[in-house]
């Protein structure tokens, strides 16, 4: 975890979603590791992602989100990176629950985050493909990561009441 | 903090009490005092003109269950019980019509019966009642505030339902030919509920097999960015399904915020009301057209 | 895991049993563009219906392979795109632009039959 001046993270919580993020606040009541090293993995990763999703009770069609989420993830690790893991979490905030994804790899790190993140989804074989379309996606977007170092993406979705 | 009770003659002078010691004082003597206790409180419900939904016998039933909550929570200090009851309770007596303020009133009361009787037994000795005040004051905040948030999020999540089963009832997706539906839109449309109308008009065209989707926004005053995104997400998803989406009933103004999105409207298939759009439709799907008022028939195209 | 490829007339149907792998996608993409060549299909079913999830590179891939099997003269139309999966897709941002789709393989075989005899002909296809 990059933790000097040089990193660059971009963190945003809509307002709307509830209390701001804070590490160590949110309650971990499960939570799995998935090495990724091979598209197969990529599989492995959203599928074991989907059932925790269907464990939290997500509707059906926020299953499919949250899979697909999980493989534009898993498939910038093994497309940039060649290797990272994926960690899923069943997470609780303030009466709230859901699930939090975060994507780690000591890939080559993204040097303008900014213009990843602006970029509306493209089909071009760009850095960060899909990291736009994932942060439509979540309820809350971190992301962090620093050039010769790694990146970091967490992701969290919360089931809604 | 060791507790370091020393009496002397008089009675007036004690060291420091522990809290936890003095709260056992004070729990044993609202156990001892139940009976009378929990009448009393019962009573000033009804005075107080609170509960009017339930009858006598039934608050009666419910404070007793509240009062042993109460002192419960005060004895052990956690309160995950008293949570799980105020939900139990909370659920019972809201489909009764029992509202928020009466949940709080009735809490506050019985807050102000157990000082009054406080007050009364520590009346010659100032000092210790202050003490037992102060240990007694956090934790009885704690359970007004716990039964209370309890009452208000059953209450929100009984509101949520019943919305969600209006919002259900209110926008159907129908079937008036075969391979063809029709989604009239109506009122203003908040984020959550353009997701349901999508979902429910996805799984429409699966389960009818529609070829062509008419979506009538005639009903709709207002549209922001937001909402036009989703529609254009609508019309696009509905195309992945091999469904041709015709939109009507476009007013100049939201016809103005989803070019001002980018939308490029001469791609979408508009028609100008409900009316010509399912005409328009039938002529997509290959049936023959009979306009009303004309007798020129229009041939399969 | 292969993906079986059945002929049917003068068409070849691919049905996606379950999650593919990313090299089995293209594997199935190289399959079908030689099929077509060999059998001289006039057009290629992709049936997705089985696919939880079309990710990125599933949406690449699958254009990949219309316009491969575009080159090689034959026309190609994807069916069986669920619900959840179509909505995911465009909130993801993900367009299959000038790839047709259709309903199932009844409407996908429709879909090839008219576009198939009628060529050259504006027909309500979704490809654009």
């Amino acid at each position: 975890m990059p933790v000097d001046d040089e990193r660059k993270s971009v963190t945003d919580t809509p307002v709307e979603s509830g209390p701001a993020p804070v590490e160590g606040r949110d309650k971990v009541v499960e939570e799995a590791k998935v090495e990724i090293r091979s598209d197969l993995d990529i599989i492995v990763a959203r599928q074991k992602g989907r059932a925790l999703a269907a464990a939290l009770e997500f509707s059906p069609s926020e299953l499919t989100l949250v899979a697909t989420a999980i493989s534009e993830l898993a498939r910038n690790i093994v497309q940039y990176a060649k290797r990272g893991d994926i960690l899923l979490r069943w997470i609780e905030r303030g009466g709230l629950r859901g699930i939090m994804v975060r994507a780690c790899d000591r890939g080559p790190g993204i040097e303008d985050i900014q213009r990843v993140l602006q970029g509306g989804y493209s089909t071009s074989r760009s850095l960060g493909l899909g990291l736009s379309g994932v942060r439509r996606l979540m309820d809350e977007f971190e992301i962090d990561s620093k050039v010769g170092w790694g990146t970091q993406v967490t992701v969290r979705k919360w089931v809604k009441r | 903090m060791e507790p370091e009770t020393r009496t002397l003659v008089g009675g007036t002078h004690h060291a420091a009490q522990s809290t936890a010691e003095l709260l056992r004082q004070l729990v044993s003597h609202l156990r001892q005092n139940r009976t009378q206790l929990r009448e009393e409180w019962a009573r000033r419900i009804t005075e107080a003109k609170l509960l009017t939904a339930m009858t006598k016998e039934e608050i009666f039933a419910e404070a007793t269950s509240v009062y042993d909550n109460y002192v419960e929570a005060l004895e052990t200090g956690t309160f995950e019980a008293l949570q799980a009851y105020a939900r139990g309770l909370s659920e019972r007596i809201i489909p009764r019509g029992v509202e928020t303020d009466e949940v709080i009133g009735i809490v506050l009361l019985l807050r102000d019966v157990l000082a009054r009787s406080l007050f009364a037994k520590y009346q010659n000795d100032f000092a210790l009642l202050n003490r037992i005040l102060d240990a007694y004051e956090p934790a009885a905040n704690r359970i007004a505030n716990t039964v209370a948030v309890g009452f208000v999020q059953e209450r929100e999540r009984v509101i949520r339902e019943q919305q969600e089963a209006i919002r259900v009832l209110s926008t159907p997706v129908l079937q008036v030919r075969e391979r063809l539906l029709i989604l009239p839109i109506i009122g203003v449309i908040d984020p959550q509920r353009a997701r349901q109308l999508t979902e429910q008009l996805l799984r429409g065209i699966r389960t009818n097999r529609a070829k062509v989707v008419v979506i009538d926004i005639t009903g709709v005053p207002v549209m922001d960015a937001n909402v036009a995104n989703h529609l254009v997400q609508t019309v696009e998803a509905t195309r992945l399904l091999g469904a041709t989406v015709i939109i009507t009933g476009l007013s100049p103004e939201i016809a103005q915020t989803l070019v001002t999105i980018g939308v490029d409207l001469g791609k979408m298939n508009t028609v100008g009301d409900l009316q010509g759009g399912i005409e328009e439709a039938e002529r997509l799907l290959g049936y023959r057209v009979i306009p009303s008022g004309e007798t020129t028939e229009h041939l399969r195209t | 895991m292969e993906v079986p490829i059945l002929k049917q007339g003068p068409y070849l149907i691919a049905s996606i049993q379950s999650a593919l792998g990313d090299n089995d996608l293209v594997q199935l993409r190289d399959s079908l563009v030689e099929q077509v060549g060999r059998q001289r299909s006039k057009g290629v079913i992709v049936d997705v219906t089985a696919l939880d999830v079309m990710d990125s590179f599933a949406t690449r891939t699958i254009r990949d392979i219309t316009y491969m099997i575009r080159l090689r003269g034959a026309e190609t139309v994807i069916v069986g795109i669920q619900p959840d999966v179509a909505f995911t897709m465009v909130q993801l941002g993900l367009k299959l632009e000038g790839v047709p789709t259709a309903l199932d393989l009844e409407e996908g075989i429709a879909f090839l039959n008219r576009k198939v005899s009628t060529t050259g002909k504006e027909t309500n296809a979704r490809g654009r």
